[in-house]
């Protein structure tokens, strides 16, 4: 039972990256174009826990974490970019 | 019993970050837009990393805290990089099919109307 639900789960959260990768390449403004990224990171973080919990390996994690710090971090640069036209003043 | 308890969190996590990213995809404007992955994608990511500490917990190898450590950083994280965004929105001047604040309109233009 735990295998169907991590292939569905698995199927659910590639269509969800499906969905963001099309905001990222269509949505009509910058800051759309942020959001869709910063999206695409946290999908990345579940796809990744999940392929963890169907492997059984607990090396994961450390992928998962080192994506949500980078993540956070490209995110604020580039909404301080949109904010300011500059992101170390 | 487990089983069914860590498919039920899994389940629930992967609709509720596709839910999320179907809102991203298909709400009109951007502060509706701003809503749907913020809220949903953290709660099922959050989902998601519980059931994987208690598989993982489970497995006779004692508890497993570094989900908890991506748990904490993600739902610190989540509103502060929605507040950036939702500031740098309002810096841009991005139309909203409702009033910002500090504006009085009845109804703005149509989603259909092009934005820039």
């Amino acid at each position: 039972m735990l295998t169907v639900a991590l292939i569905l789960a698995l199927a659910l959260v590639a269509a969800a990256l499906a969905l963001s990768l099309w905001r990222l390449l269509r949505g009509p403004s910058a800051a759309d174009r942020i959001l869709a990224l910063d999206t695409l990171y946290i999908n990345t973080i579940a796809l990744v826990v999940l392929l963890g919990i169907h492997l059984g390996s607990a090396l994961y994690f450390e992928v998962a974490l080192l994506i949500a710090l980078m993540g956070f971090v490209g995110t604020v640069a580039l909404a301080k970019y949109l904010l300011r036209g500059d992101i170390i003043e | 019993m487990l089983d069914l308890l860590l498919s039920l969190l899994i389940l629930a996590g992967a609709a509720f970050t596709f839910v999320g990213s179907l809102g991203l995809a298909r709400l009109p404007d951007f502060y509706m837009r701003l809503h749907a992955p913020t809220k949903a994608t953290t709660l099922g990511v959050g989902s998601l990393l519980i059931a994987s500490a208690l598989y993982f917990s489970t497995r006779g190898q004692g508890i497993s805290l570094h989900e908890v450590l991506v748990t904490l950083f993600l739902f610190i994280t989540a509103p502060v990089s929605a507040h950036l965004l939702a500031k740098a929105a309002l810096h841009l001047r991005l139309k909203s099919l409702a009033a910002l604040p500090g504006e009085d309109r009845e109804r703005a233009d149509p989603p259909w109307a092009d934005g820039d």
